[in-house]
């Protein structure tokens, strides 16, 4: 299954169409869920309108921890199979990972300041999800020198699984320590959030996944355009 | 084919070796990386007075009390252990009240009560529109 896929050929021949896919259907549900969270829910009891920002900071705070799941499952995958395509998987989820933690971190502030009357506290939520953020940084100039300086892509693979430490420093943050961020409110079984509000969050969150496996995919494709240039160009100049 | 699995093997192991890795910071950092302290805290160990520190609990029902100067409030923190009285005067965030959390920034007295220069709401994970929030009041108020 693993080896099937992992052919560069055969997964052009699946990327190519399954991105105008996810793009767009992801757009779809997104646009969706955004209109309804905004004209069709009610406020909270307490929060009152604020509220409305769970939609975009639930399926960042998400999609920021996710990318990097999808980091560490592809380094596991290059280290032990040294298929390129996993290392290709690894590279292109570093930059939209980032960008989804920079956007929980931004819209978690601007919701922290009404809420909690702050726009920064070093909790252990708070603190762990901008670690997490610039362990992203650093994977991302890490793999770029990598690439540039010819290397194999072992040493970022290896980056990649060792900052997996922090998804579970980040996931039980409110549980195990005292934190000024809330408890979860989203468990596999049980919301805590009344289902009036929580519905739209399902568009939103299915939506921003979506668009996160086209943006991957598309930025794969791009860096094994880049590589077969590359190889061409090398044979050029050889000739 | 052997050496696959070797390296197989050693991800693996090097996987779970971070993830234990990162169990043991959550329990070894218990209390370093605690945001505050809780009023049962305060009970088991006295908190240092010389530093500022925070309290984090749930304002105690009917406990807040303006006080005569026109801009300090006084009010009891609780956690259904212990209780701690804080006093504070400034601008207390629009979620700060009764019933609900609040992590209180300032310094601990000698005596045990608690001196805050700023006030934090702290929000619970629950979120519901206000009909039903009504709701939930009043029948609260029906089974007292």
């Amino acid at each position: 299954m693993i080896h099937a896929l992992a052919n560069p050929v055969r997964f052009l021949k699946i990327a190519r169409p399954l991105t105008p896919i996810l793009l767009f259907g992801g757009l779809g549900l997104l646009l969706f869920g955004a209109w309804a969270g905004l004209t069709r829910t009610p406020p909270d009891y307490l929060q009152g309108e604020t509220v409305r920002i769970l939609y975009l900071h639930v399926p960042a705070a998400w999609l920021g921890m996710g990318g990097w799941t999808s980091i560490a499952i592809a380094s596991f995958a290059f280290l032990v199979w040294r298929h390129p395509l996993a290392n290709l998987a690894a590279r292109a989820s570093a930059v939209p990972g980032a960008a989804f933690a920079a956007i929980c971190l931004a819209t978690g502030s601007i919701w922290g300041r009404p809420t909690w009357g702050t726009w920064w506290q070093w909790d252990g939520r708070l603190t762990s999800m901008l670690l997490l953020f610039f362990v992203y940084l650093a994977y991302i100039a890490l793999a770029r020198a990598d690439a540039q300086r010819g290397g194999d892509g072992r040493i970022p693979a290896l980056f990649g699984l060792a900052g997996t430490v922090l998804l579970p420093i980040i996931r039980y943050s409110v549980i195990w320590w005292n934190t000024l961020h809330q408890g979860q409110s989203l468990t596999l079984t049980k919301s805590t959030i009344d289902n009036a509000i929580l519905w739209p969050l399902a568009f939103t969150l299915s939506g921003f996944s979506l668009l996160f496996g086209a943006i991957v995919l598309m930025r794969m494709r791009a860096l094994l355009a880049a590589g077969k240039v590359e190889a061409r160009m090398r044979r050029m100049a050889a000739a | 084919m052997k050496a696959k699995h070797q390296r197989l093997m050693l991800a693996g192991l090097g996987l779970v070796a971070v993830l234990g890795a990162s169990g043991l910071a959550l329990s070894a950092l218990q209390d370093e990386a605690a945001f505050f302290y809780a009023p049962a805290d305060v009970a088991a160990k006295a908190p240092p007075t010389d530093r500022a520190v925070r309290l984090g609990g749930m304002v105690e029902a009917g406990s807040i009390r303006p006080q005569p100067d026109g801009v300090s409030i006084a009010f009891v923190v609780g956690d259904g252990k212990a209780r701690v009285p804080v006093t504070f005067s400034g601008i207390a965030p629009d979620l700060f009240k009764e019933g609900s959390g609040v992590v209180a920034e300032g310094r601990f007295r000698a005596d045990g009560s608690f001196a805050a220069d700023n006030l934090l709401a702290k929000h619970d994970e629950r979120y519901m529109p206000p009909e039903l929030a009504g709701k939930m009041a009043a029948a609260e108020t029906l089974e007292q």
